[in-house]
C-alpha cells in the first residue's frame, strides 16, 4: 500500500470524492447521534487524520471478528477507513510468521509510544498460569499486560474481549476473562456482539481518528451511539408484540406471517446493539429479519442466560425440583399441624 | 449474575417454593383439622351443605341490599381491581409464557394496549381503595400492617410492570428485573397475610353458607 499522510489524500486517491466522503462522515456521525455541525467537523478532521497505528491482538476467539470486519459489505468507505490505520501487527491477516511478527508489534509500540491503540479479539485464559492460549511462547496475559503498557486507548472487539464470551460460558474450563478484568489503567471501549456489527467497529476506530478521544460510553463501556437502543424498541415485528401476535414455533403460520419472535426466545427487549437499525452486509438483514430471535450476544454472559429458546419471562433454574420439594415439605407440615391441633383438643375434651 | 438473572433464578423460584409450601402447609392444617361434631338437628326444608354453600358464594357476589348504599364504592371498586388483576395477570403473553413455563399450560392473549390499559386502571382502583381506607375513620381503626403491607406488595407489580413495558425510570432489564422481585415479594407473602383470601374466598364462604343454611338462615 502506498504511503499517505492523511486520509483525506488516500480516499482521493481511491476516486473517493470530498463530497461522497462528507456523506458518509455525516452518515457515521447520524449513526453515532452526534450533533449536524459536530459531524461536519467529523469530515473534516477525518479527513485530516494522520495513520493511526493499530496493534490487533488475537486470544480466545473464533476470528468471527476479523471475518466480520474484513468481509464487510465490499468495497466500502469502512474497508478504506480500516486499510488506512496502520495494522501494525494481526495474526490472522499478516502474511510473515514467528520472531519477525514479534519484533514487528515491539517496533510499532516503541515507534508509537503512548498514541497505538490496541484492539482485543478474544477472552484471555488465567487458570493453569494461562496455558490455554499462547503465542510465541508467551500467554495471551503476557502479551495483553507487555502491549497495553504503553497504548493510548484499548478496544475490545467482540464479546470474548468485552466480556469474557463464550469461552467464559459454565463452567469456563480455562478461567478466561475480559480486556476490561486485566487492564485497569487505559480507556477501554467494548464493542462486543457475536461478531460485532462491522459499522461499529470502523464507526469508533473513525471516531477517535477524528477526535482523538474516547466516545461517550454507557455502564458497559459500549459506545452509546450503537449500543444505546435496545434492539426490541427498534425492531419492525415490534407492532405485532404490541397486538398480542407472537409466533410459537419457528415454521407456524406466525413465523411465516413475521409475528414477533418473543414466545420462542427472541431476547431483544434486553440487548443493546444497532442490529434493527444498521443491520448486517450493508444493510440487507439482521437475525431477527432472517427469522430468529436475538441471541442477545452483546450482552455479558449472553450463553448462561437460561436457554436461548427460553422467553424472557421465563424462569430458570431448578424451579420443578425446588417446588415440587415445597409442596412435599408443605404438605407433611400442614397435616402434621392438624394431627397436633387435634391431639390438643381431644386431650382438652378430655381434660 | 446480573439483577434479573437473580430475579429470573434464585428470586422467583424460592418466591415459588415459598408460596407452594405456605399454601399447602396452610390449606392442609386447615382442611385436616377435622369438623366439630354438630349434634344440632337441621331444620327442615333447607338445601344440602354443597347446594347451600354454593348459594351462599353467589349470594356475597353482590352487596346486601340493606348495605348497597353504603358499600356502594367498596364493591364496585373492588370488582374492579380484582378483575383488573386478573386479566393482567391471565391475559398478557408473557405472563401466559411463564406460566407455560411451569405448567405447559397456555391460551390466547390479549392485545398489549388493552393490558396496559387495564393495568392502568387497575392501579387507580387500588390507589382509590387505600385513599378510603385512610380517609374512612372505621376502616382506618380496624386496618392494621396486614392490610397495608397486602396493598404494597399487590400494586408493586402492577407499577413496576407498568413502568417496565412504558420504559419508565430505568433501562428495561432494570425495570423487568425490579418487576419480577416484586412479584417474588407478593409470591412470598401471600400464604401469610390477607392475600391468601385468594385460596380460602370460596372455601370460607361456602362453609358460612352450609352452616347457617343448617340452622335455617
Amino acid at each position: 500500500m502506498a504511503e499517505f499522510a492523511t486520509l483525506g489524500e488516500r480516499l482521493a486517491e481511491h476516486g473517493i470524492s470530498r463530497r461522497a466522503f462528507v456523506k458518509y462522515a455525516s452518515y457515521l456521525g447520524s449513526l453515532m447521534a452526534l450533533a449536524p455541525e459536530v459531524s461536519r467537523s467529523m469530515a473534516a478532521e477525518l479527513a485530516k487524520a494522520r495513520r493511526q497505528s493499530v496493534i490487533w491482538l488475537s486470544f480466545q476467539e473464533c476470528t468471527g471478528c476479523t471475518e466480520s470486519i474484513t468481509r464487510s459489505y465490499s468495497p466500502t468507505l469502512e474497508d478504506l477507513i480500516f486499510d488506512f490505520i496502520s495494522l501494525d501487527y494481526h495474526e490472522t491477516l499478516m502474511a510473515a510468521s514467528g520472531e519477525g511478527i514479534e519484533h514487528a508489534r515491539k517496533e510499532a509500540m516503541a515507534a508509537n509510544k503512548g498514541k497505538y491503540i490496541v484492539a482485543v479479539d478474544g477472552s484471555i485464559p488465567l487458570k493453569d498460569g494461562g496455558i490455554y492460549s499462547t503465542s510465541a511462547g508467551q500467554s495471551n496475559l503476557a502479551i495483553l499486560e507487555e502491549t497495553c503498557k504503553d497504548a493510548f486507548a484499548v478496544i475490545s472487539i467482540g464479546t470474548c474481549a468485552a466480556f469474557g464470551g463464550i469461552p467464559k460460558a459454565k463452567p469456563n474450563p480455562t478461567g478466561a476473562v475480559s480486556v476490561a478484568d486485566i487492564i485497569k489503567d487505559k480507556p477501554i471501549i467494548n464493542i462486543p456482539g457475536c461478531p460485532p456489527i462491522p459499522e461499529a467497529m470502523t464507526g469508533t476506530i473513525a471516531y477517535l481518528l477524528a477526535f482523538g478521544k474516547v466516545p461517550e460510553l454507557d455502564h458497559l463501556g459500549r459506545p452509546k451511539a450503537f449500543f444505546g437502543d435496545n434492539i426490541h424498541d427498534r425492531c419492525y415485528r415490534r407492532p405485532f408484540y404490541e397486538r398480542g401476535q407472537f409466533a410459537k414455533s419457528f415454521d407456524d403460520e406466525g413465523a411465516r406471517a413475521g409475528w414477533c419472535l418473543y414466545e420462542v426466545g427472541c431476547k431483544g427487549p434486553v440487548t443493546y446493539n444497532a442490529c434493527a437499525t444498521t443491520k448486517w452486509n450493508g444493510g440487507v438483514s439482521f437475525p431477527i429479519q432472517s427469522g430468529h430471535g436475538c441471541l442477545g450476544c452483546s450482552e455479558p454472559d449472553f450463553w448462561d442466560k437460561g436457554g436461548f429458546y427460553v422467553p424472557l419471562s421465563g424462569s430458570v433454574g431448578p424451579t420443578a425440583k425446588l417446588v415440587g420439594g415445597a409442596a412435599i415439605a408443605g404438605a407433611v407440615a400442614g397435616l402434621a399441624a392438624a394431627a397436633v391441633a387435634r391431639h390438643r383438643k381431644s386431650s382438652l375434651n378430655k381434660g | 449474575m446480573d439483577l434479573l438473572d437473580f430475579a429470573r433464578g434464585p428470586a422467583i423460584n424460592v418466591a415459588m417454593a415459598v408460596l407452594v409450601f405456605g399454601v399447602l402447609w396452610r390449606l392442609f392444617a386447615l382442611l385436616f383439622l377435622g369438623k366439630p361434631v354438630d349434634r344440632t338437628i337441621p331444620r327442615l326444608g333447607t338445601p344440602g351443605p354443597f347446594w347451600a354453600g354454593l348459594r351462599e358464594i353467589g349470594r356475597r357476589m353482590l352487596p346486601h341490599p340493606t348495605f348497597a348504599t353504603a358499600e356502594r364504592f367498596a364493591f364496585f371498586n373492588g370488582w374492579v381491581f380484582h378483575v383488573g388483576l386478573a386479566i393482567v395477570v391471565f391475559g398478557f403473553r408473557p405472563h401466559i409464557l411463564f406460566i407455560k413455563n411451569l405448567t405447559g399450560l397456555s391460551w390466547p392473549a390479549l392485545p398489549s394496549g388493552v393490558i396496559y390499559a387495564v393495568g392502568a386502571i387497575t392501579a387507580l382502583s387500588l390507589i382509590a381503595a387505600l385513599v378510603k381506607r385512610i380517609t374512612s375513620p372505621v376502616q382506618r381503626f380496624i386496618s392494621t400492617f396486614d392490610d397495608y403491607f397486602t396493598w404494597v406488595v399487590t400494586i408493586a407489580p402492577v407499577l413496576t410492570g407498568l413502568a417496565a413495558v412504558g420504559h419508565v425510570g430505568a433501562r428495561y432489564e432494570t425495570l423487568l428485573a425490579i418487576h419480577i422481585l416484586s412479584i417474588a415479594v407478593l409470591l412470598i407473602w401471600l400464604p401469610f397475610g390477607k392475600l391468601f383470601h385468594a385460596f380460602l374466598v370460596f372455601l370460607s364462604r361456602g362453609q358460612t353458607g352450609a352452616f347457617l343454611a343448617r340452622r335455617g338462615v
